[in-house]
């Protein structure tokens, strides 16, 4: 052995295999620092925030001051920097690695958009301050409403609904006014079997019967099987394009025609519209409403699961229904904000209002801040990259995992693959706790329904080839695995901070709040 | 490109690979016609950071923020400050550019996050749960009306006219669609809130009663006689708070038997933001939690024993329940949710009732000045941090030449209701601990000159 003179070994003794992982007295794993919950480890004797003294004044609260213990306990700033600090370092993220996650995008988020959301002229204005003062931020709204109306081929744009699924109500509403102002009363939505579940829970939520409709065996919507359903009592019809199995529609133009020849609406999940953006214009497809996905076309971050921001684009025929409030250049340059006040003359058939004020506007800065350093050009080249990133993973690890779909051709944005193939008991569910050992966020497992076992690879334009080759190599070593009948995949994974969790307790017995473990046990 | 990593050279090379031999070969399922040859004409190309940041900077030069000006804007968004060290934290990338915490054996941060977010949003509002937040304050409403039908089996909903009018135009636009009948009438100039009128009106098909709590021209009542009258009725008290700054001084709405209490987290760490993205609280009592909307984060163990979190009761959900799902979200407000527990925590209980007391207590300093403006009236005996002045002529006009003075006067009642022109001389103003006794007399002499 090595040492130095006062006696400290300079290099290692070789690990025997049983020294692995002794236990620690903390359970702390050097830089993977377990952290106990805020209402084990502070106190509500203490706070972060210091305040100046109030003015003496008699409390004018109408008798109601809350003299209750409320329970919230306190953190020094310290405290709660480090509190925050290790618990971030328990998740996965796309600053971290590739984020595979099918139907999501998860692309990188660049740093000018959090800057320029920032800027006290965007995050330090109300909602209702006097328009004058707020010309600059109706000003983004209206650029980037331009932006996304040139970029779709469409007429209008709603910008108010606060997430995809959001964006999917505003437009149903839209086809239900529309509907109605012509004294149509039809009755049904449909809906592919590959949906988003969404799309059917939006269609019944509008008081819609939802109906399914067929996939071809390659994974399209069966136009046949359209037609015929399509009658004077539909609706509308809600499609994903590029779809959830990762295919372009190739008949979509074919099914507006159909759907608008029998007096009914296309509606289409714009969630994919990344694949395609700059080479394809939905408006050319004959698409009357679509969301877009900020948060995964426009690359605002996804924040754990949100903020999302769901603007829709319409057709011309439904764009006198759209929500309030609602912006509009005028012929002096400055922007105009339709609401309750000035509806009635300017937008007679607004559905109204979806939330509360003007939409997430602090979505709005970051994607408009995306959509100019990416420009024409640039979301163009966006799409290409998408695309040939998947298709890259699709045709390096065809033969080794199923790809239902991959023999009639290329994929767009996202690769889809099966559990066919893999040892019996071996599922999607092993494949994708193994890839977190692997040092990956899983892939999208178990959707869309219409492939067992699906496992819908993502990867997004923001990757190089070396993230992609090693992803694959993951990949290929895990499915080889699962053909092989591994048994230790099956307790993957080994080396996250938890190991599988059961979330069928968590469901049997729902514990969704934290209580004093001596209230906890006498409620048992 | 500075956001595509590809070269020409790793384009061809994986073009290869797939067996293509140009990209057009992977675009060949979209139809020749729909395929547009060349990037959108008319729209500029790829700019610098430097240049974007030009533009953006100038777009935002161009409104008047509300640090640069005396401020008193409320009406269901407000500023307070934020501790900086709130914003960097949640700028982490493993916080900020994570997704839903579907894995959970590599998202624990995130489910922690929101295990502690539910428990403090739960104690804050006086109830037994919570969920993992929703878009906004007006879409949790909107969502609390539905749960009520879905519990009650009724579909009539009695709406304060103390409720913000945007939330009522939320639930009116949902309604239409629904089938739901939502009772409501605009509020009086008067001192007392509609509890009385409210409890007159409830009958058998009442789902629920909907009251805003300090209302909307910043009264406070006790909820308790209302509840009992709905729970007489067997219709259901929703409570909704768009201050939540304010459950550090008054009682919660739960402790007065409300069922369910939804409100507007904006106050706590989010920021103003322009009105978005906000935070929807959602809370509840044990007994309703499967007929809640929006995520759930539970508690559970690992296969080595350890505590963990998982999202949870998902078959209420979309992507379990598809068309029988109990609402069809599929986000929550992840990101305003960790900033509202990291502002939380840093208050804990003895900061918030700090923050609370001093919002209360420049709120009636503020008022007393204001009232010594001639012809200037207050219609509140009690409020929180808002209140109500009457004006001797409409406040529309009023805060239009207020902020041509460079001052940020409140919400006038006429941009709120429109359609109610007897109320139109009302003005809310919001006192929070970020004005300072300059911005109270600027605003008080602005204020003195526009009414002379």
């Amino acid at each position: 052995m090595t040492m130095l003179k006062e006696g400290r070994p300079t290099a290692p003794e070789p690990v025997k295999e049983a020294h692995m992982a002794p236990a620690t007295a903390t359970g702390n794993r050097a830089l993977m620092l377990e952290e106990a919950l805020i209402f084990e480890i502070g106190s509500v004797d203490t706070t972060g925030v210091d305040f100046p003294d109030a003015p003496k004044v008699e409390s004018r609260l109408g008798g109601l001051a809350r003299t209750d213990a409320i329970g919230l306990p306190g953190l020094s700033e310290q405290e709660t920097v480090r509190h925050y600090t290790r618990l971030s370092r328990q998740n996965y993220a796309i600053d971290l690695g590739l984020f595979p996650l099918g139907s999501c995008t998860m692309k990188h988020n660049p740093r000018l958009n959090e800057k320029v959301a920032r800027m006290p002229g965007f995050a330090d204005i109300h909602p209702l301050q006097p328009q004058s003062t707020v010309q600059g931020a109706l000003g983004v709204i209206n650029e980037l409403a331009f932006w996304l109306i040139d970029l779709t081929g469409m007429h209008g744009v709603a910008m108010t609904p606060k997430a995809g699924a959001h964006g999917e109500l505003c437009g149903l509403l839209c086809i239900r006014a529309a509907l109605e102002a012509r004294g149509d009363a039809r009755q049904v939505v449909l809906v592919p079997e590959s949906a988003h579940g969404t799309n059917p829970a939006t269609a019944a939520f509008c008081g819609y019967q939802v109906e399914n409709i067929p996939a071809t065996p390659e994974g399209r919507v069966d136009l046949a099987a359209l037609e015929a359903r399509l009658g004077p009592d539909v609706a509308a019809v809600m499609i994903t394009n590029p779809n959830t199995c990762g295919l372009f529609e190739r008949d979509m133009k074919k099914i507006a025609d159909a759907v608008h020849a029998a007096g009914a609406f296309v509606y289409c999940d714009g969630a994919n519209f990344n694949a395609i953006v700059g080479r394809v214009r939905p408006g050319d497809l004959g698409v009357d409403a679509m969301h877009i996905n900020l948060h995964k076309t426009f690359s605002t971050p996804h924040g754990g699961g949100g903020p999302g921001s769901g603007p829709v684009v319409l057709s011309e025929a439904l764009s006198p229904f759209g929500p309030l409030p609602y912006t509009a250049r005028m012929a002096d340059g400055t922007i105009h904000l339709i609401e309750e006040e000035n509806v009635g003359e300017e937008m007679p058939q607004s559905f109204g209002r979806m939330s509360a004020f003007h939409g997430q506007m602090g979505m709005f800065t970051r994607a408009l801040t995306y959509i100019l350093s990416h420009g024409a050009d640039g979301l163009r080249q966006v799409a290409e990259d998408a695309v040939l990133n998947a298709n890259y993973v699709l045709r390096s690890l065809e033969d080794v995992l199923d790809a239902p779909f991959g023999a009639s051709g290329p994929c767009m944005h996202e690769a889809l693959f099966s559990d066919k193939g893999l040892a019996e008991g071996f599922t999607t569910l092993d494949i994708a706790k193994g890839l977190i050992d692997e040092g990956f966020h899983p892939m999208t497992m178990y959707f869309p329904l219409v492939v067992h076992g699906a496992m819908l690879v993502e990867p997004t334009e923001t990757e190089s080839k070396a993230a992609l080759d090693q992803f694959i190599l993951a990949l290929r070593s895990l499915a080889e695995r699962a053909r092989a009948g591994d048994e230790a995949l099956k307790g993957a994974p080994y080396h996250a901070p938890r190991r599988r969790l059961d979330e069928t307790l968590a469901a049997r017995k729902p514990v969704l709040t934290w209580s004093e473990p001596e209230l906890a046990q006498a409620a048992e | 490109m500075r956001y595509l990593p590809l070269t020409d050279g790793d384009r061809q090379e994986m073009l290869s690979v797939i067996g293509a031999s140009s990209i057009d070969d992977l675009f060949v399922d979209v139809p020749t016609e729909a395929r547009l040859a060349d990037k959108i004409a008319g729209l500029p190309d790829h700019a610098s950071e430097l240049s974007v940041e030009r533009h953006m900077a100038a777009l935002a030069r161009k409104n008047l923020s509300a640090g640069e000006a005396p401020f008193f804007l409320g009406a269901g968004a407000y500023k307070h400050h934020v501790p900086a060290s709130v914003d960097h934290l949640i700028q982490r990338g493993e916080f900020l550019t994570a997704y839903t915490p579907y894995q959970p054996e590599i998202a624990q941060g995130t489910l922690q996050v929101l295990f502690e977010f539910q428990t403090q949003v739960a104690r804050l509002l006086g109830c037994d749960v919570a969920n993992a937040s929703m878009y906004d304050g007006s879409t949790a409403c909107w969502e609390a009306i539905g749960m009520a039908r879905r519990v009650t089996k009724r579909a009539k909903a009695l709406l304060s006219s103390g409720l913000h009018p945007h939330y009522v135009s939320v639930a009116r636009t949902m309604a239409k669609f629904t089938g739901d009948a939502l009772v409501y009438e605009t509020p009086k100039l008067e001192a007392a809130t509609d509890i009385d009128a409210l409890i007159a009106a409830i009958d058998k098909d009442t789902s629920c009663v909907v009251v805003q709590y300090p209302d909307i021209l910043g009264r406070i009542a006790d909820l308790t006689p209302l509840a009992d009258a709905a729970h007489e009725a067997g219709a259901l008290l929703v409570a909704v708070v768009t201050e939540p700054v304010a459950l550090g001084a008054i009682q919660a709405p739960g402790h007065m038997g409300a069922d369910i209490v939804v409100g507007e987290g904006q106050s706590i760490g989010v920021g103003l933001q322009f009105g978005g993205p906000y935070l929807g609280l959602f809370a509840c009592k044990q007994k309703y939690v499967r007929q809640m909307p929006g995520r759930l984060c539970g508690e559970t163990f690992d296969a080595a024993g350890k505590r963990g979190f998982v999202l949870t009761l998902s078959t209420r959900e979309q992507h379990i329940r598809r068309e029988k799902a109990t609402s069809n979200i599929c986000t929550n407000s992840g990101l305003c949710a960790l900033a509202f527990s990291i502002h939380m925590t840093l208050l804990g209980e003895k900061g918030l009732r700090e923050l609370a007391g001093l919002n209360h207590a420049m709120a009636v300093e503020t008022a007393d000045r204001l009232v010594q403006v001639p012809g200037v009236k207050l219609l509140n005996d009690s409020f929180f941090n808002e209140f109500t002045l009457i004006l001797p002529k409409d406040a529309r006009e009023v805060v239009r030449r207020l902020a041509d003075r460079g001052v940020l006067g409140g919400v006038s009642l006429g941009r709120l209701f429109p359609d109610a022109p007897e109320i139109g001389k009302g003005l809310v103003v919001a006192v929070t601990e970020t004005v300072t006794p300059e911005d109270v007399e600027a605003f008080a002499k602005a204020l003195e000159e526009e009414l002379a």
